[in-house]
C-alpha cells in the first residue's frame, strides 16, 4: 500500500469512529441545552444499546430489523426512567451532587449490564454482507456506509423535529431560556424527561450500528462518553453541527495518531485535545461566543 | 482550631494507639492501613470538594503519580524510600500547580470532565511507558521504608507509620481550615464573584487547596507502594477517582472527619462484600446515588440533621 492509500484508509476508519462521536456528542447536546446538566451516563446508553441488540438478535433470535428498534426503545425508556427515579426528584441539586449523581447511574448501568450480560466481549454480525468494497486503493466495510447512513438519517430527523415540531420547537426554548419557556406555558418537566429519553435513544442507534465493527463489552460506556464530550465541547456544547464536524475531526486525528504515531496513546488524543480546549476557548470551534457567556463554564 | 478538635484528635490518637492491641489478627491490621491511605487522599478531597467547592474526578492519578514516582525512583535508580517519597510529593505538587491554574478557572461540569480527561491521561501513560512503569503488567520489589537500621516489614509498623502520617495530615488541615485561608475557601464554595469582591483572591486558594490535595494522595501513594511493594496501573484509574469522590461524598463533604468515615466504610464494607465479588459495583452505585439524592450533605451531617428534627 503506498502512504496515500494508506492515508485514504486512516481517513475512512476516522470517519466511521468520528460518526460515532458525533452521536454520543449529540447525545450530550440534547440533555445539556434542556437541563444544563452533563449527563455522564451517556455512555453507557450507547453500551447499553449495543449490548441490548446483540441479546435481542443472538439469544432472543429476534429478526435484524426488529431487534433493532426494539433495543433504541428499551434504551429510550431506560433513559426516560433514569430521569424520572434520579433527577426528577431532585429539589434545587448543586452541580457537585448532579455530577456525582449521573456517575453514580453510569456505574449502575455498567454494573447491571455486567449482571445480565457477563463480563465478555460480544460481537454483532454487519447488517449487510463482511465484503469490503474498494474505493482508490483503499476499502471501506458496507457497515460504514450504514453507520454514515443512519446518523446522517438520525441528524436529518433531529433537525425535522427542533425545526418543524411543536414539541422540538419547546424543547429549543427550555434550551434559549428555561424561565421564559416556563412561563409561556412550556413544561420544563416534560422536556427535562423527553430530552433524557431522545439522548437515550441516539446513544442506543449509536451503540448498535458501532457494535459489527468495535465490538461491546459491558466496560466501554466511560471512554465512549469522553470521547463524545471532548467532541461536544470541540464543536462547541449545545452546537449539533458542531457535534458533527468535531466528531469527524477528533476521529480521523484519532486514526491518523494511531496509523502514524502510536496506537497506544491513540485514546489520549481525543483527551489532550478536550483539555486543550477547556483551557484555550471553552467556547469551542463553532459555539457563539455571545452563547457562550451564559454558560457556567 | 476548637476543643471539640483537639479531642476528638486526641480520641482518635487514643484508639489508634490500642486498636492493635485489641486486633491479634493482621488481616483486619492490613485493611486498617489502607483506611489510612485513602483517608490521607479523602482528607485532601474534602478540602477541595467540601470545602471549597471545586470538584475533581482525577485525584487516582495524583496518588498514582506519587506512587510511581517513589516505587520508580527507589527500585529502579535505588533512591531511598523517604527521598523517594520526598520527590513524589515534589513531581505530584508540580504537575497538580501545572494543572491547576488552567483548569481551575472552570466550573462545574468543565472542572469535572477536564479533571477526568487529566485522570485518564495519567492512567494511559502509566500503561504505555512501559520501560519505567512495566506497562499493564507493573512491577515489583519495591523497598520497603527503613527507619535508620530498622526495616519497616509487618503490617503492625505500617500501619502505626500511615496513622501517624494521618493524625500530622489531619492536624495541618484542621489548623487549615480553622484559619483565614479556611474561611476563604468557604467563602470560594458559598460565592465566588462574592468572595473576590471581598478582597479574597480566589484563583490563588484554589490553586493551593488543588496542589496541596494532590500532595496528601501523591503521600499516599507513596505509602501504598512501599507497602505493597508492587504496582500496576489497575488501582489508579478513573474508577478509583470515582471510589474517593464517593468516599469524601457518603461520609459528608464539610468535614474532613466524614471524610474519613467514608473512607472507612467505603474500604471495610467491600471487606464483608467478598461473597458478591464482582457486583459490588452494583453496591457502589446504589449507595452513592441513593447518599446523593436523598442526604447530598452526606450519611453524618444528614443523620445528625434528621434526629435533631425528630426532637
Amino acid at each position: 500500500m503506498s502512504l496515500g492509500d494508506q492515508l485514504l484508509q486512516y481517513l475512512f476508519t476516522g470517519i466511521t469512529i468520528g460518526a460515532i462521536y458525533g452521536m454520543v456528542a449529540l447525545g450530550f447536546n440534547i440533555i445539556y441545552s434542556a437541563t444544563g446538566i452533563i449527563n455522564l451516563a451517556q455512555g453507557e446508553f450507547v453500551m447499553l444499546g449495543g449490548m441490548m441488540m446483540v441479546y435481542l438478535t443472538a439469544i432472543i433470535k429476534l429478526p435484524m430489523v426488529v431487534s433493532f428498534f426494539l433495543s433504541i426503545l428499551i434504551v429510550t425508556a431506560i433513559g426516560a426512567a433514569f430521569e424520572r427515579a434520579a433527577i426528577h426528584p431532585l429539589k434545587s441539586p448543586s452541580v457537585i451532587t448532579l455530577i456525582i449523581i449521573t456517575v453514580a447511574a453510569s456505574i449502575l448501568f455498567k454494573g447491571g449490564a455486567m449482571f445480565a450480560w457477563g463480563k465478555h466481549t460480544v460481537s454483532l454480525s454487519p447488517f449487510s454482507g463482511e465484503e469490503p468494497i474498494s474505493v482508490l486503493g483503499a476499502t471501506i466495510l458496507p457497515q460504514t456506509l450504514w453507520i454514515l447512513g443512519i446518523m446522517a438519517a438520525t441528524v436529518a430527523l433531529l433537525i425535522l423535529f427542533f425545526g418543524f415540531t411543536l414539541t422540538g420547537k419547546a424543547m429549543r426554548a427550555c434550551a434559549a431560556n428555561r424561565t421564559a419557556a416556563s412561563l409561556v406555558g412550556i413544561n420544563v418537566k416534560t422536556m427535562v424527561l423527553l430530552s433524557f429519553a431522545l439522548s437515550a435513544g441516539i446513544g442506543a442507534t449509536a451503540g448498535i450500528i458501532i457494535t459489527p465493527i468495535a465490538l461491546m463489552n459491558y466496560d466501554r460506556g466511560t471512554m465512549l462518553a469522553v470521547k463524545g464530550f471532548s467532541v461536544a465541547v470541540l464543536g462547541g456544547l449545545g452546537s449539533n453541527v458542531g457535534a458533527v464536524v468535531a466528531g469527524f475531526i477528533i476521529g480521523i486525528m484519532e486514526s491518523l495518531g494511531a496509523g502514524f504515531i502510536s496506537s497506544g496513546y491513540k485514546d489520549a488524543i481525543a483527551l489532550v485535545v478536550l483539555l486543550l480546549v477547556l483551557f484555550l476557548k471553552p467556547s469551542g470551534l463553532l459555539g457563539s461566543r455571545e452563547r457562550a457567556e451564559f454558560k457556567k463554564f | 482550631m476548637g476543643r471539640k478538635n483537639i479531642l476528638s484528635l486526641l480520641i482518635l490518637a487514643g484508639v489508634i494507639l490500642a486498636l492493635p492491641l485489641g486486633l491479634g489478627n493482621s488481616y483486619y491490621l492490613n485493611v486498617l492501613v489502607f483506611v489510612g491511605i485513602y483517608s490521607l487522599i479523602t482528607i485532601g478531597l474534602s478540602l477541595l470538594m467540601g470545602y471549597t467547592g471545586q470538584i475533581s474526578l482525577g485525584h487516582a492519578a495524583f496518588f498514582g503519580l506519587g506512587a510511581y514516582t517513589s516505587g520508580v525512583l527507589s527500585t529502579k535508580f535505588g533512591v531511598s524510600p523517604w527521598l523517594a517519597l520526598l520527590a513524589g510529593i515534589f513531581v505530584t505538587g508540580g504537575i497538580a500547580f501545572l494543572i491547576a491554574a488552567p483548569a481551575l478557572k472552570l466550573k462545574g461540569h468543565y472542572l469535572a470532565m477536564a479533571t477526568l480527561a487529566f485522570g485518564y491521561i495519567v492512567f494511559i501513560v502509566f500503561n504505555q511507558a512501559s520501560s519505567l512503569t512495566g506497562g499493564p503488567s507493573g512491577f515489583g520489589q519495591i523497598p520497603r521504608f527503613r527507619l535508620g537500621n530498622f526495616l519497616l516489614r509487618s503490617d503492625v509498623h505500617y500501619y502505626y507509620l500511615v496513622w501517624t502520617l494521618v493524625i500530622v495530615v489531619l492536624l495541618v488541615s484542621l489548623n487549615i481550615i480553622h484559619s483565614r485561608v479556611g474561611r476563604a475557601l468557604r467563602s470560594i464554595h458559598e460565592g465566588e464573584l462574592t468572595a473576590n469582591i471581598m478582597g479574597v483572591n480566589t484563583a490563588k486558594y484554589k490553586i493551593q487547596v488543588f496542589v496541596l490535595s494532590a500532595v496528601y494522595a501523591s503521600l499516599a501513594g507513596s505509602l501504598y507502594a512501599h507497602f505493597i511493594t508492587f504496582l500496576n496501573p489497575t488501582p489508579f484509574g478513573f474508577h478509583f477517582s470515582i471510589v474517593l469522590v464517593a468516599m469524601v461524598a457518603v461520609g459528608g463533604m464539610a468535614s474532613v472527619w466524614g471524610a474519613m468515615i467514608g473512607a472507612a466504610l467505603l474500604t471495610i464494607l467491600p471487606e464483608y462484600l467478598r461473597a458478591f465479588q464482582d457486583y459490588d459495583i452494583l453496591i457502589y452505585g446504589s449507595i452513592l446515588l441513593l447518599i446523593m439524592m436523598f442526604l447530598p450533605q452526606g450519611l453524618f451531617a444528614g443523620i445528625l440533621r434528621l434526629i435533631k428534627k425528630e426532637r
